[in-house]
C-alpha cells in the first residue's frame, strides 16, 4: 500500500503523577523533543494525529487545545482513540496517510492527564471500558478485575502461580530503574510484590501498572522526506490490527487474547516473519503489561513461548537482557507507567531510540537483527495492535 | 469502618475545604499537591453524571427476570443464541431473533474478588465477580455468591439465581456455587 513510511524524531515526555503541568503543557514536552529530534519546524508537518482517551481529565477535545499551544492550529487534523491501543491506533492512522501519499510528514502525539480525576473516579471511567451495560452496571467490574479474570483461568489450567506474575513486575522495575523517564523508577523485591494488597484477587498492588500522567510523541515522514532527514530512519515495516467481544463474557477463552494472536500473524505475515519463531527475527519487544498476566499471556499470543508456557519464560529470566527476547526494556506499562493514549507511542519511541543503540546503560539491548515488535492492547483484548519496527528499510510498502 | 465511597467523599471534602479557605483569603481556588506543593486549581464546576439507556427492544428480559427467568436471544434460522440479549441477527439479516430461556445450571469458569472498587460500587463489601459457562455453551458474566477465593474451583458446579440487588432494590442474576448438601 502506497509508500514506505519511518519515524524520524521521537519525544517522551517524565511519565508520574504530573500535578506540575497542564494537558497541553505535558504534550509539548515531547512534540518539542521530537520536532527537534527530526530536525523539522512547525511549517514542515502536513498532519497532527492526537490520541486522547480523556474522561478522567478537564479537556473534552484536547487535540485542539494542545495543537493552539503548540502552534500547530489549522493544520488537518482529527483524534484518534482505541481504549489504551490508542497510541499504536494514532500511529497507523497517521502511517496510513502517509503511505497513501496524503501527507509527507504527519506528527502523532499521545497524551493523557489521568491524574485530574480521584483515583476511584479513574477506576470507575476504566471499569466502564469494555461492555458498560451488561458487565458494569450491575457487577462493577474494574480493570484489574478484568485481567484477573485472565488470570484465574490461566493458573487453575496451567499451574502459574502468584510469584511466577511477580517475577514480571520485578524485571520490569529492574528495567525501569534506568528509565529516568519511568513512573517508577526503581527495582523492587519479590516479596515486596507478594506482600502488597490485593487489588483484584489474585492480581496485588504489585501486579498492577499506575494511574499516570503522561505523552510521547513521533514525526513520521514519507521514504523520500525520511532519507533526507536522517541517516538511520525506524521503519514501520508491518502493523498487524485487530478486535474483539466488548463482552468478556462473550470470549471463546480466558487464558489468551484471540485479537492479539490475530494481529500478531497479521504482523508477521507482512514482515516476512516466521510465525513459529519470530524471536530469531527480533531484538526486543515492548509488550502490553497492563497487569503482570497480561505479560504472560503476550509470550504466548506473540509466539515467544508455546500456549500454556509462557510463565516459563519469565521464570527462566528468558526476557531479560541475554534472554531467548528481551521484553519490556523500558520498564513496561507496569513500571515506567500508563497513560492510555501515551502508551503505544511511547512504545513506538523507546523502540525507535533501541534500535538506534541510544537508551541508557543497563537496559540497551543488542541489536543484531534490527527488528523490535511493539504489542498494544486496546481495553481487556477489545483492540490489538501489533507493529514492527526495523532499521532495514522493507521490502515493499 | 467507612466504605470506600465515604472515604472517598471524606477526602475530597477536605480538599474543598483547603480551596474554599484559599478563596477567602487570596480568592484563588487553589490547592497543593501533598508531595511536590505544586499548585492545582480546584475545578470550581461539577456534573452528575447519569444514562438513560433504552431497554424497549429487550423488555421481555427484564419482565422475565421477574418470573425467575433468565433469557437469551436465538436467531430461529442459524440456532445462535446471544447473551447479552440483542434483537438482530448479523449474521444473516433475513433471519430473525426469538426470546428463549436459558439453563439454570452450568460449571464456574473464572472468577476475581474486587477489593478496590470504582466510585458507584464503593458502598458495597467486596465482593466476587465470575464467568460461568451454562449446560447449552452460553457463558454467563456475574456476581458469585463466595467471598472467599480459595473456596472457589474452576469447573465446580455453579447455578444461575435471579435476585434483588440492595441497597437499590432492582432485579437482577447471580452466580451460586452448588455445594454438595444441596
Amino acid at each position: 500500500m502506497g509508500r514506505r513510511v519511518a519515524i524520524v524524531g521521537t519525544g517522551h515526555s517524565k511519565f508520574g503523577v504530573r500535578n506540575d503541568v497542564n494537558i497541553p503543557e505535558l504534550a509539548y514536552e515531547a512534540i518539542r523533543q521530537a520536532l527537534d529530534e527530526a530536525g523539522i519546524e512547525k511549517k514542515d508537518i502536513d498532519l497532527v494525529v492526537t490520541g486522547y482517551v480523556g474522561g478522567w481529565s478537564s479537556e473534552g477535545l484536547a487535540p485542539v487545545v494542545v495543537m493552539e499551544y503548540a502552534g500547530l492550529t489549522g493544520k488537518p487534523a482529527y483524534r484518534i482513540e482505541a481504549a489504551c491501543a490508542t497510541g499504536s491506533a494514532a500511529i497507523k492512522t497517521a502511517h496510513d496517510a502517509v503511505a497513501a501519499g496524503e501527507a509527507d510528514i504527519a506528527l502523532v502525539v499521545g497524551v493523557e492527564k489521568m491524574n485530574e480525576s480521584p483515583t476511584p473516579t479513574v477506576v470507575e471511567f476504566i471499569g466502564r471500558a469494555g461492555n458498560y451495560f451488561w458487565e458494569f452496571e450491575n457487577f462493577g467490574l474494574t480493570f484489574p478485575g478484568y485481567y484477573a479474570l485472565y488470570a484465574t483461568a490461566y493458573m487453575q489450567k496451567y499451574g502459574a502461580t502468584e510469584e511466577d506474575l511477580c517475577k514480571v513486575a520485578v524485571k520490569n522495575h529492574y528495567y525501569a530503574s534506568f528509565n529516568p523517564k519511568a513512573q517508577f523508577p526503581r527495582q523492587i523485591t519479590l516479596e515486596q510484590c507478594l506482600k502488597s494488597r490485593y487489588i483484584a484477587w489474585p492480581l496485588k498492588l504489585f501486579d498492577c501498572s499506575p494511574i499516570t500522567d503522561g505523552a510521547a510523541a513521533v514525526v513520521l515522514a514519507s521514504e523520500e522526506i525520511a532519507e533526507k532527514l536522517t541517516d538511520s530512519p525506524v521503519w514501520i515495516e508491518a502493523i498487524g490490527v485487530s478486535s474483539g467481544t466488548s463482552n468478556l463474557s462473550r470470549r471463546p477463552y480466558f487464558t489468551n487474547l484471540p485479537a492479539a494472536k490475530i494481529a500478531a500473524q497479521a504482523a508477521y505475515k507482512k514482515a516476512g516473519i516466521d510465525p513459529e519463531n519470530p524471536v530469531k527475527y527480533l531484538d526486543l519487544a515492548e509488550v502490553h503489561d497492563c497487569f503482570t498476566i497480561a505479560e504472560i499471556m503476550a509470550y504466548e499470543d506473540l509466539g515467544f513461548a508455546k500456549p500454556g508456557e509462557g510463565y516459563k519464560l519469565i521464570r527462566e529470566e528468558q526476557t531479560y537482557i541475554g534472554g531467548v527476547i528481551p521484553v519490556n526494556l523500558s520498564g513496561g506499562l507496569k513500571a515506567k507507567g500508563h497513560p492510555l493514549a501515551a502508551t503505544g507511542i511511547s512504545m513506538a519511541v523507546d523502540l525507535t531510540r533501541q534500535l538506534q543503540g541510544r537508551v541508557e546503560k543497563g537496559r540497551q539491548a543488542e541489536i543484531k537483527h534490527g527488528r523490535a515488535l511493539a504489542h498494544n492492547i486496546g481495553g481487556t483484548g477489545h483492540y490489538a495492535y501489533v507493529t514492527i519496527y526495523s532499521l532495514s528499510k522493507p521490502r515493499s510498502a | 469502618m467507612s466504605t470506600q465511597r465515604e472515604q472517598a467523599d471524606l477526602f475530597l471534602a477536605q480538599v474543598e475545604q483547603f480551596a474554599n479557605t484559599m478563596k477567602e483569603s487570596v480568592g484563588i481556588p487553589v490547592v497543593m499537591d501533598q508531595k511536590t506543593g505544586v499548585r492545582m486549581w480546584w475545578d470550581q464546576r461539577e456534573i452528575k453524571l447519569k444514562f438513560l439507556i433504552s431497554i424497549e427492544k429487550t423488555f421481555k428480559f427484564f419482565e422475565a427476570l421477574a418470573e425467575g427467568k433468565l433469557l437469551a436471544t436465538k436467531c430461529k434460522k442459524s440456532g445462535k443464541i446471544y447473551f447479552p440479549p440483542q434483537v438482530d441477527c448479523p449474521d444473516d439479516p433475513s433471519d430473525e431473533a426469538e426470546w428463549v430461556e436459558l439453563p439454570k445450571e452450568g460449571e464456574l469458569l473464572t472468577w476475581t474478588v474486587i477489593y478496590t472498587k470504582p466510585y458507584s460500587f464503593g458502598h458495597y463489601p467486596d465482593y466476587t465477580v465470575g464467568i460461568a459457562r451454562l449446560t447449552n455453551g452460553v457463558q454467563v458474566l456475574a456476581w458469585v455468591r463466595e467471598t472467599d477465593p480459595s473456596k472457589l474451583k474452576a469447573g465446580m458446579p455453579v447455578k444461575i439465581e435471579i435476585v434483588r440487588r440492595q441497597p437499590e432494590n432492582y432485579l437482577t442474576y447471580e452466580i451460586v456455587p452448588v455445594t454438595e448438601k444441596q
